[in-house]
């Protein structure tokens, strides 16, 4: 028999802290495979956010860096312009890419840097205790919006990638989930798509992956893929926005 | 012919591989890992696994492994 399916080398094997049924796992798995798929692990450099990601370079078996809140892609245009010949991405959060440090993310896309962000959407903030992220759904219960969230005093969910597609120097955006095994092949597609695009030179390129928090959903991690599947993804549609 | 191989000691339980799993061949097991969590057991009399993967692609900590 042989094995069809193994353990990518660009992640080490170590259990990691996430929740049971997070998605910040798959997201790992699928950016690791597609470093060993590209044959990019020598040159690739990752850049980890501040949230529940914050220590992905121990989970990664390649080169990462860590940025402080909000500023990885500030902090991957310095490592970028200074080392053209490497790969970068950075790999951050809805609290982290879309709240604090949404300054940073427009200007480094409308620069247009030769970059990969990939966006892990999961509609709250879940490292500091489920408090409302910008991308929580109206009528969302968490921490700080105990009764739903309501537009008029909240806001509406903010949809970072339709903003960031309006920019020229966007070459590349696609929103995609993890609620199946048939869309997390997709998800693999897309963020192979967004490397290319960087060894290619064509510009900024940004998969949005709309992943399971099941602990401060309060659902189980089945439960919590089933809400993807019909709630978040009726207000953030899937499919490549550029 | 196929099977998976789980790494139980890094089994959190989750229970995605059960949900997905086409043929019901991934049950929770009652034996507990180091960590106390009730691992997923993979029990397949009948050669009934495909080894269509699913269950390897939704597990968020990477610890199937499937040969066919």
């Amino acid at each position: 028999m042989k094995k069809i399916f193994k353990h990518p080398q660009s992640l080490r094997k170590v259990s990691t802290h996430y929740c049971a049924g997070c998605g910040h796992g798959i997201a790992h798995r699928l950016i690791a495979e597609v470093v060993d798929e590209l044959n990019i692990r020598e040159k690739v450099i990752g850049v980890a956010p501040v949230g529940c990601a914050v220590v992905a370079y121990d989970y990664w078996n390649f080169d990462c860096c860590e940025a402080a809140h909000g500023r990885a892609l500030a902090v991957a245009t310095g490592i970028k312009r200074c080392r053209p010949q490497n790969i970068v991405f950075t790999y951050q959060g809805d609290g982290d890419l879309a709240a604090i440090g949404t300054n940073e993310t427009i200007h480094a896309a409308n620069r247009g840097e030769n970059l990969t962000a990939i966006f892990i959407n999961n509609a709250v903030y879940g490292m500091t205790g489920g408090q409302m992220a910008p991308t929580t759904l109206i009528g969302q219960k968490t921490a700080t919006t105990p009764y739903g969230r309501e537009a008029n005093y909240h806001g509406w969910p903010l949809k970072i990638s339709e903003i960031l597609a309006l920019l020229k120097g966007v070459v590349y955006v696609e929103r995609v989930s993890l609620h199946a095994p048939l869309e997390v092949l997709k998800a693999k597609r897309a963020i192979k798509q967004a490397f290319f695009n960087q060894i290619e030179k064509r510009g900024f390129s940004l998969v949005e992956i709309l992943s399971p928090c099941p602990t401060y959903w309060q659902m189980s991690p089945k439960e919590a893929l089933d809400w993807i599947k019909e709630v978040m993804t009726k207000e953030f549609p899937l499919g490549r926005i550029k | 012919m196929a099977k998976i191989k789980i790494d139980k000691e890094r089994c959190k339980g989750c229970l995605l591989c059960v949900n997905f799993c086409p043929h019901g061949l991934v049950k929770k097991g009652f034996q507990l890992n180091k960590r106390g969590i009730n691992y997923v057991e993979f029990l397949d009399k009948d050669n009934a696994c495909l080894g269509c993967m699913q269950c390897a692609i939704i597990c968020p900590d990477a610890c199937i492994e499937v040969y066919r």
